[in-house]
């Protein structure tokens, strides 16, 4: 039952073909049988989950279920969950049980969906490889040596190896969809503002935009339903009339213009990727898209201006780790200064620590206009040209990553290295735009994954190019071939 | 743009983060890379550019003046390093 | 050598909203500590701040209120530092584009008006309190004030004098109380103060070092700190020292200030544009229909004063400090018309007299409006005299009853009976030949001494003005 999409689900679970609580269990089967391979989760909560598998299966027995009830669900442990853990993968939290919920996982409540557990991910979100938990790393399900991507690993991980079927994910510069093409699954990084922020432990605030993640567009578009709105806790969340993303899924994709731009087929993609990409864009030229090629002509600035603006909005929004109201405190502090910096020296890890230096840095008196104004101004650089590309275009293509995954280690010494692997989702964050990452194929068994871009607000015609694509292809239903 | 061990050491305590003496080298590397790379930045001229804080033109949104909270302070403290009588303790804080 | 003293004040008016600037906790003082403080003050991860709207309109009504500039945008940023009351790490506050800009504040020093420039004022939270009091070598952190929302109010440095300083305070004082924006309660430390203080030789424009004064929680407080903190710079520069820059507590108990231990290190703070929340949008719109909600302020309500009752520019003034103050006194008058003079007179006189005494605020006062007028009719009536007034005001005060029924009581009734008035004359006549003598022959001093024999034999309640004018006759012979 765990090759079934969401839909599929549903409907045995409303038709009484199946009940929550099997269902449940058997996902639980899966996360205790594979998980010690893959690390894919921090906690799971077998008993809570169980609980929820029977109350929802009272809701669809008194027909008050919606759509989503009974289906189990993961969220990245970067939300708060009340009760329990919500550690972000870091020293730092790893004692925080948070005393409330995110918007975000009581809007999943809410629409009946299930919890297994929390899953991995790299420390505070900062990360492209699942490498910087404190936790461990999880590992690629298409391959134990390769990483899943980052920072959304657990739940690419668990998504791809079917442990759930589907997870919540956070995307700062590509952690949604950087691990989905690494995994071979569909998640969405939605327009900013559309998905609540509150009770997502904050990385880099003007970035930050959780997101859904499972194996296709149309179960995308069935989470997003249930997460996305107006939540008048948070000052950026937008407020707009309720949409309904699956309502466009099924149109036809005559006259389409698909924008490629120049700058993401360049050096630096691997051309065994360029070929997949290709193959996939000729797939929805068949479908009766236009390709048109276009320009980004800032995107090189985009990964440099980047660790600038996330590193001074990190640095800001993690001082808050300080060893007093919660969370880690180093033994005996000797005085005031001791208790900030050795708790802080002792909790954070090597990325994070990196990162709040660098940020601190850039916001420092003398270099603040050099650093952090100058990066603010090529931001709207950046976002100009999506601007002018969207007069032309109604949806961008490219690759989502320029490699397949990568191997465990291969560039966790190198940071700048690591941080070019998210070059090409990185000028999405800036501008706030939607953007979806598909499975398009394997290379040597590691996926490749296909980015589509939208304008604002642009989700509906995103999910139903993505998912017109997988009504004639097949490798989002894909499993790895041990799980 | 490379950094001095000092300014590491500097920017490390105005971030409140210990760091042990062999690795201050290491970090001088690490964010001197990071800073080399972030250099290309200036090869665009932005004179007269707004700089974009946030991603979409949009603007506050206020909340009307209610009080909505309550008194959660057991719960809130549970998870709490160390209090008493209701206070977070810390080490003396010096004025 | 002569030198000039240059102040520049910064104050913390709290505003007084129900809730906190950013989150939906109470601001009500003296709660048990921690109990108002929410996950939002707590800075617990994942948690936004969303904006007042009450703090906004309030901040606007101040920006109105001082003719300054209120802009059509303004944004917050994040101050940075580590203090175990700042949960976050950081203070939301404004820096680079304030929500008022530019204003100014007239004051009055010794009957000359003076306009001191207000830089800016800007929306800010408040942090928590650090306890001193002794956890084992430890201190408590209460963040039941972290998240309050401050006005900061800036001033030019057009400040010459402790005296300027203090009066500039009081004026600012009263005008957020005529706002009904802040409570301007010192001591609870709703309206609190940091001076700038730095001296230069007299005639020369640049500014010497100059060096900030905290802890200041009364008028009194910040008069003598600043004082002292003068003659300390003046003595630095005159022994050929330097004036360090640096953060002063003013201790009250032995009258110095000293440098602040903490908090001085690399003052770095790292500002930057809050990306938790949006620019704050004003729309002309929304200030014009501001305005007349505005009560009248205290400049305006000095001047109708002076215009309308002929009041002294002191009185006027004296009587205009607060709203409530003011409201009472047009509510004396407005029962007692056509007496302004006499309002005023025993409004700053006995009455205030009172309330000094007792440590109250004239909403505190045990005599109401209506009952003070009442007594004044009974004095423009002849009913008593104005001392058996002052002694029924102080029976009034000490709740024995109204003045119509306490005269009546007490049988105060002013005798105004011209017989009645000639016989106790003429007793004191009697009882006094040489000085009777005395004033005949020409000691015309002594007349005030009959007055008062008659006015004690009457136990003052002989019309004064008919005793002056039937005595005159009599010893006339």
């Amino acid at each position: 039952m765990h090759t079934q999409s969401i839909p599929q689900i549903s409907a045995a679970l409303q038709q009484g073909q199946l009940s929550s609580v099997e269902l449940t269990q058997h996902y639980l089967n899966r996360i205790e049988r594979y998980n010690p391979q893959l690390n894919a989760f921090i906690t799971v909560t077998d008993e809570l989950a169980l609980a929820q598998a029977q109350a929802a299966d009272k809701y669809l027995k008194n027909g008050t279920a919606g759509p989503l009830t009974g289906i189990p669900f993961a969220h990245k442990d970067i939300f708060c969950t009340q009760g329990l853990l919500t550690s972000c993968a870091s020293k730092m939290l790893a004692n925080f049980i948070a005393p409330y919920n995110a918007t975000i996982v009581e809007k999943c409540q809410v629409a009946g969906l299930v919890i297994l557990g929390k899953t991995n991910m790299d420390e505070f979100a900062m990360g492209s490889s699942n490498e910087t938990s404190y936790y461990g790393p999880v590992k690629n399900p298409w391959d134990l040596q390769a990483v899943p991507g980052g920072s959304s690993g657990g739940s690419a991980s668990a998504v791809s190896a079917r442990l759930t079927p589907g997870a919540t994910g956070t995307d700062t510069g590509g952690s949604i969809r950087q691990p989905s093409a690494l995994c071979g699954i569909t998640g969405l990084k939605p327009t900013y503002g559309l998905v609540s922020r509150y009770g997502m432990i904050a990385f880099a605030s003007s970035l930050d935009q959780g997101g859904p993640m499972a194996h296709s567009a149309e179960e995308v578009a069935w989470l997003l339903n249930a997460i996305a709105g107006f939540d008048p806790r948070d000052s950026t969340s937008l407020e707009r009339e309720p949409v309904d993303y699956s309502a466009q899924l099924n149109n036809n994709l005559q006259g389409l213009k698909i924008g490629l731009p120049k700058e993401y087929f360049g050096e630096g993609l691997d051309p065994a990727v360029d070929t997949l990409i290709q193959t996939a864009l000729q797939e929805l030229e068949q479908a009766g898209a236009e390709l048109h090629s276009i320009e980004l002509p800032n995107t090189p600035l985009a990964v440099p201006i980047y660790y600038i603006i996330a590193s001074a909005e990190c640095s800001s929004n993690l001082s808050r780790y300080d060893g007093v109201r919660y969370g880690y405190r180093c033994e005996e502090p000797q005085d005031l200064m001791d208790l900030y910096q050795r708790s802080r020296g002792e909790g954070f890890g090597a990325e994070v620590k990196r990162r709040i230096m660098i940020g601190t840095y850039a916001l420092s008196a003398g270099y603040y206009d050099a650093y952090y104004l100058k990066a603010q101004q090529i931001r709207r650089l950046i976002s100009n040209d999506f601007a002018q590309a969207f007069q032309k275009v109604d949806i961008i293509a490219g690759p989502t990553s320029p490699t397949p995954a990568f191997n465990l280690g291969e560039k966790f010494n190198d940071p700048v290295k690591m941080y070019l692997s998210d070059v090409y989702t990185i000028p999405v964050n800036l501008a706030g735009l939607p953007a979806l990452s598909l499975p398009v194929g394997l290379i040597q068994q590691r996926p490749v994954g296909l980015q589509l871009i939208g304008n604002y607000f642009g989700e509906p015609k995103l999910l139903n190019v993505a998912h017109q694509y997988q009504q004639r292809t097949h490798w989002h239903q894909l499993t790895p071939t041990h799980f | 743009m490379s950094l001095s061990p000092e300014q590491v050491i500097k920017i490390a305590n105005l971030a409140r983060i210990a760091i042990d003496t062999q690795a201050i080298p290491r970090y001088a590397e690490n964010l001197s890379d990071i800073l080399a790379f972030v250099e290309q930045m200036n090869r665009v001229d932005t004179s007269g550019i707004l700089p974009m804080a946030h991603p979409l033109e949009a603007v506050a949104r206020c909340r009307t003046d209610e009080v909505t909270e309550t008194d959660h302070r057991e719960q809130f403290q549970c998870i709490a390093p160390q209090v008493e009588a209701g206070l977070y303790l810390v080490p003396k804080v010096i004025e | 050598m002569n030198w000039e003293t240059v102040i520049g004040l910064e104050v913390h008016a709290q505003l007084a909203t129900k809730s906190k600037l950013f989150s939906g906790a109470s601001t009500a003082y003296g709660a048990p500590p921690n109990t108002q403080a929410c996950l939002i003050d707590l800075g617990l991860p994942g948690v936004l701040p969303v904006l007042n709207a009450e703090a906004v309109r309030m901040a606007c009504q101040f920006g109105l209120a001082i003719q300054a500039t209120v802009p059509a945008r303004s944004v917050f940023a994040r101050k940075n530092y580590f203090y175990p009351d700042l949960p976050k790490g950081y203070q939301i506050s404004q820096y680079e584009l304030p929500i008022v800009q530019g204003g100014q504040l007239k004051i009055e020093i010794d009957t000359l008006e003076k306009t001191i420039g207000i830089t800016r004022a800007h929306l800010e939270e408040d942090a928590g309190k650090s306890l001193h009091e002794d956890f084992h070598g430890l201190s408590g952190i209460d963040l039941n004030r972290a998240g309050t929302p401050l006005l900061e109010i800036v001033s030019e440095p057009d400040l010459r004098s402790a005296k300027e300083a203090v009066a500039y305070l009081k004026k600012l004082h009263s005008l957020v109380r005529y706002l009904n924006i802040c409570d301007g309660n010192l001591q609870e430390g709703s309206f609190r103060c940091d001076a700038n203080v730095s001296i230069r030789p007299l005639g020369t424009t640049t500014l010497g070092t100059r060096t900030e004064l905290k802890n200041l929680n009364s008028f009194r407080f910040i008069e003598r700190a600043i004082n002292f903190e003068v003659e300390r710079q003046i003595a630095l520069l005159e022994n050929g020292q330097k004036i360090q820059q640096e953060t002063r507590l003013y201790d009250a108990e032995k009258n110095e200030t000293r440098p602040m231990r903490s908090k001085e290190e690399a003052n770095d703070y790292r500002y930057f544009p809050d990306p938790d929340l949006l620019p704050l949008v004003i729309s002309p719109q929304f200030l014009t229909q501001l305005i007349p909600t505005l009560p009248e302020l205290p400049d305006a309500k000095r001047d109708r004063f002076m215009r309308d009752y002929e009041l002294s520019s002191y009185d006027a003034n004296v009587l205009t400090q607060s709203r409530e103050l003011a409201d009472y006194f047009e509510e004396v008058v407005s029962t007692v018309p056509g007496e302004p003079k006499l309002c005023a007179n025993w409004v700053m006189g006995d009455l205030s007299a009172l309330l000094n005494k007792h440590h109250l605020d004239i909403t505190q006062s045990k005599v109401t409006a209506q009952q003070l007028a009442k007594l004044l009719k009974r004095i423009l009536d002849n009913t008593i005299s104005g001392k058996i007034a002052k002694q029924l005001f102080e029976a009034m005060w000490n709740q024995e009853g109204e003045p119509d029924a306490l005269i009546e009581k007490q049988g105060l009734q002013q005798v105004t009976d011209e017989g009645a008035i000639d016989k106790i004359i003429d007793q004191v006549i009697q009882q006094n030949p040489k000085q009777l003598a005395d004033y005949r022959s020409g000691k015309e001093k002594l007349f005030g001494f009959f007055v008062g024999q008659v006015m004690k034999l009457s136990q003052g309640k002989a019309n004064p003005a008919q005793v002056n004018e039937l005595l005159k006759q009599k010893l006339s012979g």
